[in-house]
Order: structure tokens, then C-alpha cells, then sequence
């Protein structure tokens, strides 16, 4: 077998791409695999939840006293600016649950993947950025639904895709990094969905507005990511609230995310590097 | 940095066979190596520590800390040098040690104490500069069992910074060298375990390592895998990468290694050779006798004398002489009946028993 020559591919002439993007293009290519679930996903319960409580539960809404207290709007036009940022908190969570405890646990990509230049920030950052891809994704699709159902406001409701994604990778990334500290499969995960995300969802202003809750509990919304979400969501679509209050709720999250990131860069590094 | 890039070449034995004579260093026989001459080719110096060396450890300690209790001290002080072309082994049972250095030298745990030179380079500062260049091949596969055995040598290569097209080239150069190319498309999880195992080996030679780290490369692995992998392990060290491997199975250190460290809690208990520490520890053959239960401890006082040394284990007796056959015969003219005698030539598994007391494989 006569050798053949090679471009000479050596240390000093790596491709520019950085370890963040390499680990996000690993993932997209194992997600890939299971796109095309995802997407038919994407679209059918958006659907359902749409034509369920959109129009269903709307129908006995817009009728009776309630529209009044959602502003003036239909109830489909309200709820499915929050519909959009429970899906992606939903899904943002599963998907930092599992998966990733598997990375570390079950699988042990990232163990493969510690042992090569990439360090691990970026596999926290690449992990991260993947999860808000998949989450970009859905949002586009539960978009496009409710564009259909003429629930979508203006242009300014296509602004719902990146609160959403910014609503669902804020939580999520504590969540990756409660998987990166885990050493065993307990119940953590099952406490988080039931104990945070579900009663989140359901006492945020996603359904009704927070104003029908008890003054005593309301605190509870307002510490709620989803319900600082769920307002940004509402002022793309709806045009509701001032700019000021805009803007606090973007703090809130970008924060919560910003805190959540550097916690799970250190849950990863102390996983792997010890 | 000037250090000296090795071509990539087509073909994996092609490209070794190439550059293995301006990299293997040889090993005098008999001696320790020399770990202060230069080669050609090789770095240059940085600071005062022998860039010749791969790896260079004074005083490696590491330990972990306990939530109740004194910290674990997995690695207690050990000095290592292994140059440039050599397989070099840690032979220990579990819990010796072997991993935790391991690990410090892949630069994925910091040492606690002591000094440690990788490539010349220290792991603390140079960690990400010294993973570019080393291959790993962890104990426990990591493969991602959803992708295809080439998407995963592809993906990994990307890692180090590989462009797309020479990743693609190296998966199938090395598809071939594991002999896995009926299996490229395949997902992982439709392979065995020798299979997952040379596509571990073959993911870790993406970049082209100078070193290769193997973390007990065949436990787990039937007698015929193993012969695979070894196979495939004894190429690779004739085509001039650095091997640093550890194994609690004698025959494998004896198969591949130039020189062995043998690792007892934590501590380097002997080094050298296999056939150094075999002619320093132990005799020539070995005498193995078994009796029928209950009569072993009657038997132990009347060959005390009849071998230079005995081992007591828990269902024979080891008796250890320069001549197992001559030995055997002075055993049965001495009235002794075992119920069978094994007469064999002494291996590491005797050294490591002369020096800890205890067998290797538990």
C-alpha cells in the first residue's frame, strides 16, 4: 500500500471553531437523530393546548365575567403568549434533567470529551447553547401555530421566541447544574418538576392573572421566572405593560440565568476535574 | 512552540513506520534507561526538568477529600521518568493507586503535592496545550452509543481542533487500523465489547498522540479480544507512541511493557523491567503444589526447606526454585502426596506476591 499524503494538519493550524461551538455541534448532531419526533411534537401540542383551553376553556371565559379581567382580549390571544414560555420552560428542564445527568453518568461523553483540549466551561456553554437551540426551535414552531390560530399580536410578537428561550435556559441551567452535582438518581429531578416547575406553570399568570391570586401568595408569582416571562411574552404579542417593567423583567432573567450559568460551570468542573 | 509536527499520512502503519526511528527510543537492556541524553527532534528545554522525558514525576502525591474523616491519600509520592518511545506500565490491584496518577497525568486532576512535567509541560499552567497532544483511553468507554462508530471518531477529533474534511480521512485511516470498517455506519451500541474498546483506542489516536494513556485497556474483555487489542497495542508501540498503560493482569504488562512501575497503596513498591523484577524478586520457576483440603497446613512445615521461599495461599502452595522439576521430585522422595503439581516459569504475578503479600486480581 503506497502511503498517501495528507494536508499536514497539525497544533498550529486548528480550525478557529471554539470548544463552546464544537460541543454544541456534537449534541445537534445526537439530536438530529430525533429531530423530526421533536418537530411533529412541536407542532401537535401546541395544538392541542390551543384548541383545548385556547378555544374550549376560552369559549366559557370570553362569555362570563372574565374577559373583563384579562383586559379586554380574548382568552386565546392571552393565554397563548404564556403557553409559548411554559413550553419552553417544560421543555428546557427535561431537557437539562436527564440528558445531561447522563452525559456525566450513564453515557460519559463529557468524561470523553474533558480529556481532550475542550475544557469544561465550554462544555457548560456548549451544553447551554444547544438547550436554548432546541428551545428556539420549539418556540418558532408553537409561533407558527399560534400565528395560524391569529393569536400572534404584530411583528413585535415574534420577539415571544427569544423571551422564551430566554425564560426556559434561565431555569433550565440550574437544572443542568443539579445534574452536574448529582452523583446518584434520587428523586431531585422528580421534586424539581413536580414541586417547582409544575406549580410555576399553573401560578404564574399563565392561565389567569395573578391579581385573582391571594394577596398573601402573590409574592410567589413574582418570584416566578415563568411570570416575568410570561409579561415580557404578553408585551411582544399583546403590547401590555410599561417599558420600565420591561426592562426589570429582562434584569430578573438574565440575571437568574447569568447566576444559574456560572453555578453550572462549576458544578461541571468539580464533577470532572477532580 | 517549535516542537516537531508529525505529518499525517494516509495510511496509520504507513505514517508510523515512517517516523518510528526518529522517535523510539530504545531501552538498554538490562539497565534503567538513560533520561538525561537529548534526541533529535525532541523540544527544547524548558526551565530546569529533561524534556526528553514524556513524563516526569518527583514526589506525585494526590489525595481526596472526606466528608468525615482525614482526606484519602490515593498516591502517596512517586517518581516517574519514562522517555520518549517507551510502553510503560503500572502493575498494582484495585485501589493501588494507578487511576489517580493516570488521571494526573491526562492534566484531569490536579496533583496535591509534588512535581509533575508532561511533555515538558506543567498540567496545572498547560493543561488544555498538553490534552492537545496526548491520546486517552479512559477504563470505562464513553463512546456516544447513538452515533455511528465513524460520526464518533469524527466528532471527537473535532475536539482537537481537526478541520472537517482531515477529521472524516483520519475516522476511515483509523477505521481500518481497529478493523472496524465493516462496522463504520453502525451505532455503538450494536458493538461488543472488544469492539468498543478498539474504537476507544481508535477515537484516542485522532490527534495523533505523542502519548497514549490507557486505563486497564482489556479488563472486562474475553482471552480473544484481548489478544486483539494487544495486537493492535504492540503495533502502535512499534510504530514509536509513547504508552503508558496500567492493568491488574500480569500477562498483559509482560506482553507489552519495557518497564513497569509495580504500585501498592499508593507508594511505587519496585520498577523495572519484567524480567528485571522477575530475576530480582523471584527464582527462576515456581512449584505449585495442591493437597486435599485440610492436609495443605500439615504439609507447609516439611517443604519449608525443600525451595528457597514459599507462599502460603488459601488452596496451594507456591514454592519457588530455580529448578521446579528437581524440586518436585525431592517433594515426592520426601513422602509428600499433593493431588496435583504444576511446575512454571515465575511471572509478575510472584513479584507482586513477594512484595505486597497479596495476589493482583482479588
Amino acid at each position: 500500500m503506497a502511503p498517501t499524503l495528507r494536508p499536514l494538519v497539525t497544533e498550529a493550524s486548528p480550525s478557529r471553531t471554539s470548544g463552546t461551538v464544537l460541543v454544541w455541534q456534537y449534541l445537534m448532531l445526537v439530536w438530529r437523530r430525533s429531530a423530526l419526533s421533536t418537530v411533529i411534537a412541536g407542532i401537535v401540542t401546541p395544538l392541542l393546548y390551543l384548541l383545548a383551553l385556547g378555544f374550549g376553556l376560552g369559549t366559557l371565559v370570553n362569555s362570563g365575567p372574565g374577559a373583563a379581567s384579562l383586559g379586554g382580549v380574548s382568552y386565546v390571544k392571552y393565554l397563548a403568549p404564556a403557553l409559548v414560555t411554559a413550553a419552553a420552560l417544560q421543555a428546557g428542564v427535561g431537557e437539562a434533567a436527564y440528558p445531561v445527568y447522563s452525559r456525566f453518568k450513564w453515557s460519559r461523553v463529557f468524561w470523553g470529551i474533558s480529556s481532550t483540549p475542550v475544557s469544561t466551561a465550554q462544555i457548560t456553554n456548549g451544553q447551554l447553547l444547544f438547550l436554548a437551540t432546541r428551545l428556539a426551535i420549539g418556540s418558532a414552531l408553537y409561533y407558527v401555530v399560534v400565528l395560524v390560530f391569529g393569536a400572534a399580536g404584530g411583528w413585535a410578537g415574534l420577539l415571544v421566541i427569544p423571551i422564551a428561550v430566554l425564560t426556559g435556559a434561565s431555569c433550565a441551567v440550574w437544572v443542568m447544574a443539579l445534574a452536574g452535582r448529582m452523583r446518584r438518581e434520587g428523586t431531585a429531578f422528580n421534586v424539581v418538576f413536580r414541586f417547582v416547575v409544575v406549580p410555576m406553570t399553573l401560578f404564574s399568570g399563565s392561565f389567569f392573572p395573578i391579581e385573582r391570586m391571594p394577596g398573601a401568595i402573590r409574592w410567589l408569582a413574582y418570584i416566578s421566572p415563568l411570570w416575568h416571562g410570561n409579561e415580557l411574552a404578553r408585551a411582544a404579542m399583546l403590547g401590555t405593560g410599561s417599558g420600565l417593567a420591561v426592562l426589570g423583567h429582562l434584569v430578573f432573567l438574565v440575571v437568574l440565568g447569568g447566576a444559574g450559568l456560572v453555578t453550572a460551570r462549576h458544578a461541571f468542573s468539580t464533577r470532572l476535574i477532580v | 512552540m517549535n516542537r516537531q509536527h508529525r505529518p499525517w499520512i494516509g495510511n496509520v502503519e504507513s505514517r508510523w513506520s515512517g517516523v518510528a526511528s526518529a522517535v523510539v527510543k530504545s531501552t538498554p537492556s538490562g539497565g534503567r534507561p538513560e533520561l538525561d541524553s537529548r534526541e533529535p527532534g525532541a523540544e527544547p528545554a524548558q526551565g530546569s526538568q529533561s524534556t526528553d522525558s514524556m513524563i516526569s514525576a518527583i514526589g506525585l502525591r494526590k489525595s481526596f477529600p472526606v466528608k468525615s474523616g482525614p482526606d484519602v491519600e490515593a498516591v502517596r509520592g512517586i517518581d516517574l521518568q519514562v522517555p520518549r518511545g517507551e510502553a510503560f506500565g503500572f502493575l498494582g490491584p484495585n485501589g493501588a493507586g494507578k487511576s489517580s496518577t493516570m488521571r494526573m497525568i491526562a492534566c484531569v486532576s490536579p496533583r496535591t503535592g509534588g512535581d509533575l512535567r508532561i511533555l515538558g509541560l506543567d498540567p496545572a499552567r498547560d493543561g488544555v496545550r498538553i490534552r492537545a497532544r496526548l491520546g486517552v483511553v479512559p477504563q470505562q468507554d464513553n463512546l456516544d452509543e447513538e452515533l455511528s462508530v465513524r460520526e464518533n471518531l469524527f466528532i471527537y477529533g473535532r475536539y482537537f481542533g481537526i478541520p472537517r474534511r482531515a477529521c472524516w480521512a483520519k475516522a476511515d485511516e483509523l477505521l481500518e487500523f481497529a478493523q472496524l470498517q465493516e462496522k463504520s455506519r453502525a451505532r455503538v451500541d450494536a458493538l461488543s465489547g472488544g469492539m468498543k474498546r478498539r474504537l476507544t483506542i481508535a477515537r484516542s489516536l485522532m490527534n495523533d498522540p505523542e502519548l497514549l494513556l490507557l486505563d486497564e485497556p482489556t479488563t472486562g474483555l474475553d482471552p480473544q479480544a484481548r489478544h486483539v487489542l494487544w495486537d493492535r497495542l504492540f503495533r502502535l508501540k512499534q510504530q514509536g507512541v509513547t504508552l503508558i498503560l496500567t492493568t491488574h493482569y500480569m500477562d498483559e504488562a509482560e506482553q507489552l511493557c519495557d518497564r513497569l512501575v509495580v504500585m501498592d497503596d499508593g507508594r511505587i513498591a519496585a520498577e523495572g523491567s519484567p524480567a528485571e523484577l522477575i530475576e530480582r524478586f523471584s527464582t527462576r520457576e515456581v512449584l505449585e503444589l495442591r493437597f486435599t483440603p485440610g492436609a495443605q497446613e500439615a504439609a507447609e512445615p516439611r517443604v519449608a526447606d525443600l525451595a528457597e521461599r514459599i507462599e502460603v495461599l488459601p488452596d496451594r502452595l507456591l514454592l519457588y526454585t530455580p529448578d521446579g522439576e528437581a524440586t518436585l521430585n525431592t517433594v515426592l522422595a520426601a513422602g509428600l502426596r499433593p493431588v496435583s503439581t504444576l511446575v512454571r516459569r515465575s511471572t509478575l504475578e510472584d513479584v507482586f506476591l513477594r512484595l505486597t503479600g497479596r495476589s493482583l486480581v482479588d
